[in-house]
């Protein structure tokens, strides 16, 4: 095990796959010489020159279709879009080539391509700097779409993405940049579509992705002192989904708060809550919650801000009205 | 050129409460005062000043992330603006926006964007409904170099180009999108040849010469006025910080940053207006101590002011 920040793990995660496979390369904006905002990229230029590290202008589609193409062609691209919200202005490559090209060619291309990009609220970012738009990604066949809570995560999943032969949407958040934990050393793959107990318990189950994992956790220990033992799942794949991990957890606990921080509405929680009511219904004692945020754009000042991110107060408020 | 003294005088004011309020946004930002992302306007401000000063209440802009600015020069009320950096009550949109969204649609401002190169197509949409309301006006659409690899750019320039709208495209060149420099970023050096490819007419200023600048747009916002379409204007110029604030700039060339600051377009208007006799240097600090004056009473209105309450995150959303 070797400690590291969530940033760091995204950095050496990359590193290690681009040395270890030369047909691996980075392009997006201020990917190299600055080596991106937060340092996700810092110092790859230097070690693998701007043919594997490319800066590229501000042109989303031009990034994302690069990729497209450099898949076809059997490269293995990684595209940093900074911040999900701008995802909107480079959709087509995403939606109607990355993710469908393989079926409508009848399975003569695979687009084994990765588009990194971080969501989240809580540092005063505003409505265009924010979202948290990972259920957008779920809608689309072809591609998946992974988040990761930790450092170990970032490790496992990022290689996972990075080596399957299909598009795969990874999901950071910009408010675990500095979060720091174990990491395995040496290879190590979490297959996609496994989900993962980030705390074992037997009254409920609180299933969560990327930062409001952390959220249910603390939230988990506060109930734990009123006698509420939770369980909390860590989906970290949204689609494929470990659909066997909650119906387990939910044999044991029959009950189930789907924690995110979208916007409830059309959320990710709703595919799962539908997907429990079908296929779980006789493990339920209670309704199943969802905890979100409410369907309004993420605003700016500290104060709304703070109103608007799901809380831990919430999550436990959740809880307890299923008792 | 031709403009009486209170014009200019004008002029050097309005840079001046740019240069002073984007100091003093830094300063609040560094002390821990401000959340958010701040991009600093320090170095640009003759493009907006020098742009807007042909312009009446009627007429409107599109802003960026980098957009005080352009704020300022249209007539931004600096408390308003203040108090939306601070997430207040107050503030123009009400602690909505923050820094980058920043709008008063009283007096033209359409908005500042977080969205590179947004503004572009919407300029092109406010003067078709300008042409359509038979107004006599013209929109000016702010956008950075780096903008101008943006789809949008090239869309929105042949788009107004082909309904023959009255839009003026002004490109703050300041040679860097984020990090990566324009040769990195493009292989053109004037943006303004981009103008050829969509039968827009394309210039190329010195952007740190709020009269060169005020020159060129006078043209732009003429032609527009008179039916004859849209223009571009590549205004040359250098950011003094960070592209935001933390910024370390590890790709700045001291060398480079030193000559453009040597460039600064304030000390440089201030000489000219005295060597042409417009001002004293004391009539001169005697506006920079007022304007000095009404940024900090800016500030005491800020920080006096209400925040917004919790439940103001449900206002808005939609129109009622
Ligand atoms: C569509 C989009 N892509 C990327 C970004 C991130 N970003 C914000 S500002 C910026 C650089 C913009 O450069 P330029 O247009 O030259 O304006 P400047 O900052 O130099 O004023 C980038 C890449 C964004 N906000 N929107
Ligand atoms: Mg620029």
């Amino acid at each position: 095990m070797a400690k590291m920040s969530y940033i760091e793990a995204i950095k050496e995660t990359q590193r290690a796959e681009m040395q270890r496979d030369p047909n691996v390369f980075i392009a997006g904006e201020d990917v190299g010489v600055m080596g991106s905002a937060f340092g996700q990229t810092a110092g790859l230029l230097k070690e693998f020159g701007p043919q594997r590290v490319v800066d590229t202008p501000i042109s989303e589609s031009a990034i994302i279709g690069l990729g497209v193409g450099a898949a076809a062609m059997g490269l293995r691209p990684i595209l940093v879009i900074d911040f999900i919200d701008f995802m909107a202005v480079c959709m087509d490559e995403v939606l109607n080539q990355a993710s469908k090209l393989r079926y409508m060619l009848g399975g003569q291309v695979k687009i084994p391509l990765v588009i990194r990009t971080q969501i989240g609220a809580g540092i005063g970012a505003a409505a265009q700097h924010s979202q948290s738009l990972e259920a957008f990604f779920t809608h689309m066949p072809g591609m998946k779409t992974v988040a990761a809570a930790t450092p170990a995560d970032i490790k496992g999943l990022l290689t996972a993405a990075i080596r399957d032969d299909n598009p795969v949407m990874f999901i950071e958040h910009k408010t675990l940049a500095r979060l720091e934990g174990d990491v395995p050393e040496g290879d190590y793959v979490i297959p996609i579509g496994k989900a993962d107990i980030k705390r074992k318990g037997s009254d409920v189950t609180i299933l969560s992705w990327s930062a409001m994992v952390h959220k249910c956790l603390a939230a988990a220990e506060s109930l734990a002192q009123e006698g509420i033992n939770a369980e909390v799942i860590d989906i970290r794949s949204l689609v494929p989904l470990d659909k066997e991990c909650i119906l387990n957890s939910l044999g044991k606990t029959g009950r189930l708060v789907i924690v995110h921080e979208a916007v409830e509405t059309s959320g990710y929680g709703a595919e799962i809550a539908a997907m429990v009511a079908d296929q779980g219904f006789d493990l339920l004692d209670a309704p199943i919650k969802r905890v979100a945020a409410p369907f309004t754009p993420v605003p700016f000042s500290p104060v709304l801000e703070k109103e608007w991110v799901v809380s831990e107060e919430k999550i436990i408020d959740a809880v307890k009205s299923l008792f | 050129m031709n403009l009486d003294r209170e014009k200019m005088l004008n002029l050097y004011e309005n840079m001046v409460k740019i240069r002073e309020f984007e100091e003093k946004a830094r300063e609040l930002m560094l002390g821990g005062k401000l959340a958010g992302f701040l991009h600093l306007y320090c170095g640009e401000e003759a493009i907006a000043v020098g742009v807007c000063a042909n312009l009446n209440d009627k007429d409107c802009i599109t802003s960026t992330h980098r957009g005080h600015g352009h704020i300022i020069a249209k007539g931004g009320n600096i408390d308003k603006m203040m108090a939306e950096l601070h997430g207040k009550a107050t503030g123009y949109c009400k602690g909505k926006s923050g820094s980058m969204h920043i709008a008063d649609l009283n007096i033209g401002i359409v908005g500042a964007n977080g969205i590179v190169g947004a503004g572009l197509p919407i300029a092109v949409g406010v003067a078709f409904a300008m042409r359509y309301k038979k107004m006599d006006n013209v929109v000016v659409a702010f956008f950075g170099d780096g903008a101008s690899n943006r789809g949008t750019f090239h869309e929105a320039l042949n788009m107004a180009s082909v309904l023959n709208l009255p839009v003026v495209f002004v490109c703050e060149n300041n040679h860097f999108g984020m990090s990566t420099p324009q040769s990195v970023h493009q292989k053109i050096k004037d943006i303004s040849v981009r103008g050829t490819a969509y039968d827009i007419p394309g210039k190329t200023v010195d952007g740190n010469d709020v009269l060169a600048v005020y020159e060129a747009a006078a043209q732009a916002v003429s032609r527009a006025k008179n039916g004859q379409g849209p223009s571009l204007i590549e205004c040359k110029t250098w950011r003094h910080y960070g592209h935001f604030i933390g910024d370390p700039e590890p790709y700045k060339d001291p060398e480079e940053q030193k000559k453009w600051l040597a460039r600064d377009p304030i000390p440089r208007f201030a000489k000219q207006l005295i060597e042409l006799n417009y001002a004293t240097q004391a009539e001169l600090d005697a506006i920079k101590d007022s304007v000095k004056e009404k940024i900090e009473a800016a500030v005491k209105y800020a920080q006096s002011s209400p925040d917004p309450l919790p439940e103001d995150v449900f206002s808005d959303v939609y129109a009622e």
